[in-house]
Order: C-alpha cells, then sequence, then structure tokens
C-alpha cells in the first residue's frame, strides 16, 4: 500500500537530494566536452567567494527581516479585526484571503502594471495622493533602492491571506472565559492583547513565522518575472543564482552547491521553529 | 462605555477598511483595466478611472485567444493538476492508512523519513532533478510536470494525522469477518475521511497549481506550458499590451476565484489544518 507513495517519495525527493549533493562536489557542467572531475570543497569556496551570491544571501536576508514582521502584524492585526464581528467583516475576509489563490506569476504581472513608472502609475499615484503631492513619481522595479523594497511589497500582498487564516483558528481556540477572567482582573484592551491572546497565539505565530521565513528564503518566482535579480544584483536571491548558474549557465555543479546552501538555511529554519514549539509544550 | 461614533467604535472600522481596500484594489485595476480599450489601460491606471472600466469592450479578452493559444495552456493547468491532486489522494492516502495502521517491520523508521522530508524545499530538489530529466532527455511532455508532485510527504502527514486519530472498533469488526487492509480501507475508512480528503486536496491544488519554476526548466513549448508560465512568456511576447496581460490574468484566475468563493470555509479550514496540526 505504501510503495507507490514511497517510490515517489525516493524517485524524486531522496534521489535528486542526494543527487545535489554528489554533483556539488564534482566540476560538471552541461554540454561540457569534459570529463567530470571531483572536486571536493571547491565549489563551496567559489560559492562563497563570489560577492554576487554573498549579495544574494543577503537579499534574501533583507527580504526575510522585512516580510516575516510587516506580514505577521499584519495578519494579526486582521485576524484580531476580523474577529470583532464587525459589519463588512464577510466582504473583508474575502478580500485579504483572495490573493492566497492568485499564483505569483500572475501578481507579478499584474504588479507590473501597478509599479509603471511616471506619475500615471498606480503606485506612484497612490503614493502622491498619500503625501498630497511631495511624491516625486519613481521607477520602482529599475531603482536600486526600491526594487526589493517592491518585490516586498507584492510578496506580503499575496502571503499575508495565508498567515491570516492560521492565525484566526488560534484566535478561536482561546477561550473566551480567559477574556472574561482578564475582564473581572480590570485588565484593559492592550493588557488583555499581551496576557491573554498573544500568549494564546504563540504557537500559530511560530508556525506562521517558520513558514514565511522557509518561503523567504526560497524566493525565485517574482525576481525571475519582473527583474531577473537586478538592478544591480540588488533582488537576486539564492534560488535565482542557482537556476540561472544551472539554466542558463549551465554550471550544474555550481549550482547543485547552491541548492544545498539553500536546504541547509531551511533546515535551520524549521529546527529552530520546532524548538521554539516545543518550549511552549514543556512550560 | 462605548457609544456610537466614538474613537473606540471608528478605529476598527477604518482599520479593516483600509486593509480591505488595499488588499482588493490591485483586484479591481487588473479586471478594470482587463476591460478597457488598450490606449487608455496606461493613462487611466493611476486616477479613479482605473477602478472602473467605462465603455467596456472585450477587445483585449479577443485579443489574448488570437496572440496566444489560451484554451490549449488552460487545459494543460487543467489536465497537470486533477493528475496530481487525483494520483495524490490515492497513492498518499494508501501510504498514510499503512503507516498510521498496519503493522509492519520498519514502519516508525519510514514514517520518521517521511516526516523529515516535510523539511525539504522543492527548491533545492529543482535543479538535481533538471539536471536528470535533461540528462534522460525527459521534457517537454505532461509526465514530467505531473510525477514529482504525486507523491507528497505534507499529503501523507496530513492524511496520517485524520487516519491515526480515527476510532478502530469498526475497522476491528471487519477484520475479524475476514476483510483484507485493501478492503477495510476501501469499505471503511475513505467513507469515514471525506473531509481530509477535501481538504488534502484543496491544499494540493493550491499549491501546485501556480507552480512556475520547474515548468520553466522543462518545458519549451507552449502546447504543453501551464497558465503560469503562459502568463509570464506572455508577458515579454511583443508589443506589450497591459489590457491583454490583464485580459489573460483575469480569464486564469478567475475560474479558482470563483470556488474558492463558493467553498470559502472549505478552504479556509483547509488551510488552517495544514497549520494548526503542524
Amino acid at each position: 500500500m505504501i510503495a507507490p507513495a514511497l517510490a515517489g517519495l525516493l524517485l524524486f525527493v531522496v534521489a535528486p537530494f542526494g543527487l545535489a549533493v554528489a554533483l556539488s562536489f564534482t566540476d560538471l557542467r552541461l554540454g561540457s566536452p569534459l570529463p567530470v572531475g571531483w572536486e571536493g570543497l571547491e565549489q563551496y569556496v567559489r560559492v562563497f567567494g563570489s560577492s554576487t551570491f554573498r549579495r544574494a544571501i543577503g537579499n534574501n536576508l533583507y527580504f526575510t527581516a522585512v516580510v516575516v514582521p510587516v506580514q505577521t502584524a499584519l495578519a494579526l492585526a486582521s485576524a484580531i479585526l476580523l474577529h470583532q464581528g464587525l459589519r463588512g467583516t464577510a466582504f473583508a475576509r474575502v478580500a485579504l484571503l483572495l490573493p492566497v489563490v492568485f499564483p505569483m506569476a500572475l501578481i507579478a504581472v499584474v504588479w507590473e502594471l501597478l509599479y509603471a513608472p511616471g506619475a500615471g502609475g498606480p503606485v506612484n499615484a497612490f503614493l502622491d495622493g498619500l503625501t498630497l503631492g511631495a511624491w516625486t513619481p519613481r521607477d520602482f522595479l529599475r531603482d536600486p533602492a526600491l526594487a526589493m523594497p517592491a518585490i516586498i511589497a507584492l510578496s506580503i500582498w499575496q502571503g499575508m491571506g495565508f498567515q491570516m487564516v492560521i492565525l484566526a483558528a488560534g484566535l478561536q481556540a482561546i477561550p473566551e472565559r480567559h477574556y472574561q477572567a482578564a475582564r473581572l482582573d480590570g485588565a484593559g484592551a492592550w493588557s488583555r492583547f499581551r496576557h491573554v491572546t498573544l500568549p494564546g497565539l504563540r504557537n500559530p505565530l511560530v508556525l506562521v513565522v517558520v513558514v514565511t521565513s522557509i518561503l523567504s528564503f526560497r524566493l525565485f518566482d517574482q525576481v525571475r518575472i519582473l527583474t531577473r535579480g537586478g538592478p544591480q544584483d540588488r533582488t537576486t536571491t539564492v534560488m535565482y543564482e542557482a537556476v540561472t548558474a544551472a539554466f542558463d549557465r549551465q554550471q550544474i555543479a555550481r549550482s547543485a552547491a547552491m541548492s544545498v546552501v539553500l536546504f541547509l538555511i531551511v533546515v535551520g529554519v524549521t529546527v529552530a521553529g520546532r524548538l521554539a514549539t516545543r518550549h511552549e509544550a514543556g512550560a | 462605555m462605548r457609544y456610537p461614533g466614538s474613537p473606540g467604535r471608528i478605529l476598527p472600522y477604518a482599520a479593516l477598511g483600509v486593509l480591505a481596500a488595499l488588499w482588493i484594489g490591485p483586484v479591481v485595476i487588473m479586471v478594470a483595466a482587463s476591460l478597457k480599450p488598450e490606449a487608455r489601460v496606461l493613462v487611466e491606471a493611476g486616477t479613479l478611472r482605473g477602478l472602473l472600466p467605462l465603455d467596456p469592450t472585450l477587445e483585449s479578452y479577443r485579443d489574448v485567444f488570437e496572440r496566444v493559444p489560451f484554451g490549449r495552456i488552460f487545459l494543460n493547468t487543467l489536465l497537470i493538476n486533477v493528475s496530481i491532486v487525483a494520483g495524490g489522494l490515492v497513492v498518499n492516502s494508501l501510504a498514510a492508512y499503512a503507516l498510521a495502521r498496519l503493522e509492519w517491520p520498519g514502519r516508525g523508521l519510514v514514517l520518521a523519513l517521511v516526516l523529515s522530508l516535510l523539511a525539504v524545499p522543492f527548491e533545492a530538489l529543482a535543479v538535481p532533478l533538471f539536471y536528470a530529466t535533461t540528462a534522460l532527455g525527459w521534457r517537454d511532455g505532461y509526465l514530467v510536470q505531473i510525477l514529482p508532485f504525486v507523491a507528497n510527504a505534507l499529503s501523507i502527514y496530513l492524511f496520517h494525522t485524520f487516519f491515526a486519530a480515527m476510532p478502530r472498533e469498526t475497522e476491528r469488526a471487519a477484520r475479524i469477518d475476514g476483510a483484507g487492509p485493501w478492503r477495510i480501507f476501501l469499505e471503511i475508512v475513505v467513507p469515514q475521511s471525506r473531509t481530509v480528503f477535501a481538504t488534502v486536496a484543496i491544499v494540493t491544488f493550491l499549491l501546485h497549481w501556480g507552480l512556475y519554476l520547474w515548468p520553466l526548466l522543462v518545458t519549451t513549448r507552449v502546447e504543453v506550458r501551464p497558465l503560469a508560465l503562459g502568463i509570464a512568456s506572455f508577458r515579454t511576447l511583443p508589443p506589450v499590451q497591459w489590457g491583454d496581460l490583464m485580459a489573460f490574468a483575469v480569464m486564469m484566475v478567475a475560474p479558482v476565484a470563483l470556488v474558492f468563493l463558493v467553498l470559502q470555509r472549505w478552504f479556509t479550514r483547509s488551510v488552517a489544518s495544514t497549520g494548526t496540526k503542524g
């Protein structure tokens, strides 16, 4: 009964992973007439010696450092607002959730229109209105300082709803009597949030932080479609470098080493998350 | 006391209103732009007219069908994802049942292996898989876009959690009556497990229908490409016509968005269950 699934996992997960590790110790290039040689850790030395790859890791960290807190805060605020029983909640929930079913490739194309340069671009016009005319129109995706923030904004727009659902489910699991008890003790809204809501949401919060961090390190689609890592490597990522190395430059071994680095980062984040969750269970 | 019009009353409405507007805004602009004549899309995008199509036209929609084989790309996506979902429901539920309910040597080890695979991101496998499929000449087909995603550790995990918590009495009675594991699974377990099958189907579909990286690596012909890759390559097809791109986007996402609206409660529960059980 387990054979088909096990065969699939071995063939398409375990074997490619082993292949990635094995290839990362060679000098394999696609289409190269030279025999494949064993290189030991040479590819890793080259990967970390490349300023572009170090920049890619830095960009992933930048992306994670902004997306994780901002998206989590927005998701938490949305989940709490939807929990209040306000009028119009049903509509707001649909609006906030809709982007979750949108593929990233589609979002990238739609947001490219929103980021249109010049005063007529929707985001430029919106910021112009927000600053009462003080905004100078920018070409977001070609501006070295704004390209990554632009990628970040559309990523948050897509990912927030998923976190919101998880946190909303967590909110519903907090017993109402905890709030009543806090109220009887004279706790105000902020104090109830600090001492009832946040502790009650600990595990869901850890989960959304871990999932968002992992997704942040897998960042690829929107970068490939909108900026191709540019301008000046400001939006390149570990995954983008891995794919361009293999796909555009045929450097399979180099790319495999980058894939292993990505894997180690993701496992590190996952383990950190597990430890944070366990801590709660043992407390 | 709170009274109508007090800041404590208005603030939550204002906050929710702003959030909802920011989230629905891009969707409204997308739909409106798809219904405008091309010449007015960029001119009006940044004005309030960007939010509503006056004198709507289906020009851009017609353009999409003239410029790319949209129907074909749409059916590709449907075929690939129905196969991934259906195949995945079968093999992953069977595996999870064997792991949750049958006694066999090595079960604990296999379960630990499957759970550890949850941490492996597909992105880390994409390049070696790309190399292997290229070396085998296995490209530009449907199977290469389906098979790698059928067996799935997350699906096995979700099924396993559900099966492990099911009461054992009816199964035990059936076993005494001489029923084998296949019959028990098909006749007793599956009918009681509709919710988890629906959950896994929804989650699997959502995780796979927008895949871009893998089809980018293994397809070169538009005839076998899915929508996510289709819209990305349509974007680079000159001349850039924003109305056409938005029409492609609307036709691509509308069916899924409609299903989402109808099944919203199911959808929310499925997404939440991937988290709360984690």
